[in-house]
């Protein structure tokens, strides 16, 4: 059950479409050494809406750190960034 | 196992728009081998195990809400009915004690703790009797102490003798802390079959079959349940039951994971997890709306009994299914001043106490954040203990009175309380008396529902 058991995290983006938003976040993704297992993007009612499965095992730190790296770029863009471990959604969708 | 978009939009659509939230991480905490005759050391004993014990609940609480994304509103702390442990303290060391606790909590950074308690159901010692009689100066002085005050079981009937104190305690509490709007009085609740591992406030004890320290969680939840019944809005009350159940199924499994982490990181046993459907003052995150989605106009209407009645099984059949461990109480809760729509329906003239009495007798705990006139006579309020106690007894269920009769305030009036308590419109009682019952004294005796043997 603890977070060692699977590094996975659901990484989420839902804001306003405006250009570069994949390319800015996947750049600090990169450079945090976080992997991007899967990626879907979609315009849901005219809101950008992304979500990313990726995997934090290079990443120095814990989820909360990592998601800290990201307030810059929420402010600049007017983003809303969250990251969850995977475990939520399996339990909560998953018997 | 992959996981598909709609799932995950789904959980993050339930915590931004909805108000998903696990209610409360609460640890148990076992406090009788802390027992000592002189108040000074049973003070230092408490207050060292407490702050042992939990000194990582929040810090762990806060971690495993930012690593999951669903926010845990409280941190709480339930100990053992301090009259249990208590050896001949007087009422002026009881309001000690209750200070030795607050402090304890204000140095963890903990919501409330609840504990501050007393077993009286078929009897009461004199340690129990002075612990009651702390009550209005103890909840008045401390800020998050919470105290409960079992009148009656199934098996025990109910304690009249108790109920009568109770009722004239609570007025008193009322006057003490006339000056933060009687809010002594919402720190209390009175059971009748009260649960030994129940972590919502302000009933939450740690009860006599308990381990040492245990993780309880309290889950939450109507908004998803309000906004999962809006999409179906043609189905029949077959079709109604089984949108509760699944959207309940998926609240308690976020708490499951957060009880199973907690417990974990805190080196102590799971418990429970609390299937409650607990309303906040948040838009959309009431109870009411649930029973007016269903199909009464207002809440309190005829039908409104009916539909709760649904609506509290489905969300247990639902839950159950989703943890291992379900306990504490377990259903819905319909507290007045904590909901906007049983606020709403006050303020409409369409929900009374006496169909809030009704309502009791069909969700998971009682007659709860009713506030009424500063003017209720003591006799009143211990008759209005008693019919609860009664609805609890003869149904083998949990029913619990947390009422408030607001120091200067006449029926219609509102009343702030702040935070979590919400406010509270004041609502009128029967001017006829009880006293003659309550004078009475004495016990009901046990139903013969108790014979179960």
């Amino acid at each position: 059950m603890n977070q060692a058991s699977g590094n996975r995290v659901v990484f989420s983006v839902v804001g306003q479409d405006q250009k570069g938003i994949i390319a800015k976040v996947t750049a600090i993704l990169a450079d945090n050494d976080v992997n991007i297992l899967d990626i879907s993007q979609t315009i849901m009612q005219g809101f950008f809406t992304m979500v990313m499965v990726v995997d934090i095992t290079d990443y120095i730190g814990d989820i909360e750190s990592l998601s800290m790296q990201f307030r810059h770029l929420e402010e600049e863009m007017g983003l809303k960034i969250r990251l969850q471990h995977e475990d939520i959604f399996n339990f909560m969708h998953r018997i | 196992m992959t996981l598909a978009l709609q799932e995950i939009m789904e959980t993050i659509r339930m915590v931004e728009m909805e108000n998903l939230d696990i209610r409360t991480v609460t640890m148990g905490i076992n406090l009788k081998d802390c027992a000592h005759p002189d108040v000074n050391i049973f003070k230092e004993n408490i207050y060292q195990k407490i702050t042992t014990k939990a000194a990582n609940l929040k810090e762990v609480a806060d971690k495993i809400q930012s690593e999951i994304g669903i926010p845990i509103i409280n941190r709480r702390i339930s100990i053992t009915p301090i009259a249990n442990v208590g050896i001949k303290y007087s009422p002026a060391d009881y309001v000690e004690i209750a200070k030795t606790l607050d402090q304890a909590a204000k140095l963890l950074g903990i919501d409330f703790i609840g504990g501050f308690s007393a077993l009286v159901h078929k009897g009461m010692t004199q340690d129990e009797q002075n612990l009651i009689n702390s009550l209005p100066e103890a909840l008045t002085v401390t800020e998050r102490v919470c105290s409960s005050i079992s009148v009656a079981t199934t098996k025990a009937g109910i304690n009249m003798d108790a109920i009568e104190l109770v009722g004239r305690v609570i007025v008193e509490a009322a006057h003490a802390s006339a000056h933060i709007n009687s809010l002594a009085c919402a720190k209390l609740v009175v059971f009748c079959n009260a649960p030994e591992d129940n972590p919502f406030m302000a009933g939450a004890f740690h009860g006599e079959g308990e381990p040492d320290v245990v993780i309880n969680v309290g889950v939450s939840g109507p908004g998803v349940v309000l906004h999962a019944l809006k999409r179906y809005p043609e189905a029949d009350l077959g079709e109604v039951a089984n949108v509760i159940k699944k959207t309940a199924f998926k609240i308690t499994r976020a708490g499951e994971l957060v009880g199973r982490l907690a417990a974990e990181r805190l080196n102590a046993p799971f418990g429970i997890i609390d299937l409650s459907l607990a309303p906040t003052n948040a838009t959309g995150d009431s109870v009411a709306e649930i029973l007016e989605e269903i199909g009464v106009e207002v809440c309190g209407a005829p039908g409104t009994t009916a539909a709760l009645a649904l609506m509290n099984d489905a969300v247990k059949k639902g839950g159950s299914m989703a943890t291992s461990h379900a306990g504490g109480l377990s259903g819905a809760f319909i507290p007045v001043s904590e909901d906007n729509g049983m606020i709403a329906a006050v303020e409409a003239g369409a929900l009374s106490l006496s169909k809030l009495e009704a309502m009791t007798c069909v969700c998971s705990v009682g007659l709860d954040m009713i506030a009424v006139p500063g003017n209720t006579s003591p006799a009143t309020i211990a008759g209005v203990i008693a019919d609860e106690a009664a609805i609890g007894m003869i149904n083998k269920k949990t029913t619990a009175v947390r009422i408030i009769p607001v120091a200067g305030k006449a029926a219609g009036e509102m009343v702030e309380f702040g935070g979590l308590l919400g406010r509270a419109p004041i609502m009128e009682v029967s001017n006829f008396s009880s006293q003659k019952l309550v004078s009475r004294g004495g016990r009901i005796p046990a139903p013969i529902q108790a014979l179960t043997n």
